[in-house]
């Protein structure tokens, strides 16, 4: 029984600190990318590893009550949500006629 | 273990924040406001387990319900420029 203990107590920091790091790297990406259509990926690196991630070792920590219940709605909106806030900003920007960059300026 | 999740986080929002002032075109900063609304929505749940009072995960819920109405509603400000606008033509009588 103790061994259960840590191992789930080290599955949930390890997903604790993956998830930060994952919320890190989506934040550099949002800064250093170059054009709005790149940085919805790095923004939704964010939104669907870094956040799972967290998310995920929250819910070992808490173990079996309304606790994560209350996280797994919280999973599931972000999932739900947070791809269709996306998709609309990439529709709106095309209709409002932003285009993408095609081409590398550095190179030519 | 949380101590550093949460550091994490706000490194993210600090990032995130960066591109919401620099932003070149208003898609930019909705799409920045949008995570920013995630990151804090992650973060009211890691500080709920860091200070032991769950109930700060029923205010990340209802967070993250606001941040997807918010976008939504500014989404279509800067589509039709009316908030009243139906949005779609209706289809043609026949």
């Amino acid at each position: 029984m103790m061994m259960l203990d840590y191992l789930v107590q080290g599955l949930s920091w390890f997903c604790l600190i993956s998830g930060g790091l994952f919320c890190i790297v989506g934040g550099i990406g949002l800064l250093r990318m170059p054009d709005l259509y790149t940085r919805l990926h790095a923004s939704s690196v964010i939104e669907s590893l870094g956040a799972g991630l967290i998310l995920l070792g929250l819910m070992l920590q808490s173990g079996l009550s309304l606790i994560t219940l209350k996280l797994l709605v919280i999973v599931a909106l972000l999932f739900i949500a947070s791809p269709t806030a996306t998709h609309a900003i990439a529709r709106v920007a095309m209709l409002r006629g932003l285009k993408p960059v095609l081409h590398d300026k550095d190179a030519s | 273990m949380m101590l550093a999740a949460t550091l994490a986080l706000m490194v993210t929002l600090v990032l995130v924040m960066v591109r919401l002032v620099l932003g070149p075109t208003v898609f930019d900063r909705l799409q920045a406001g949008s995570t920013i609304g995630t990151v804090a929505m992650l973060l009211l749940a890691v500080l709920s387990f860091l200070n032991g009072r769950p109930e700060f995960l029923d205010l990340a819920i209802v967070y993250g319900l606001l941040n997807i109405i918010g976008t939504i509603a500014v989404l279509k400000f800067f589509k039709h420029g009316d908030l009243s606008d139906p949005g779609m033509p209706s289809p043609p009588e026949r």
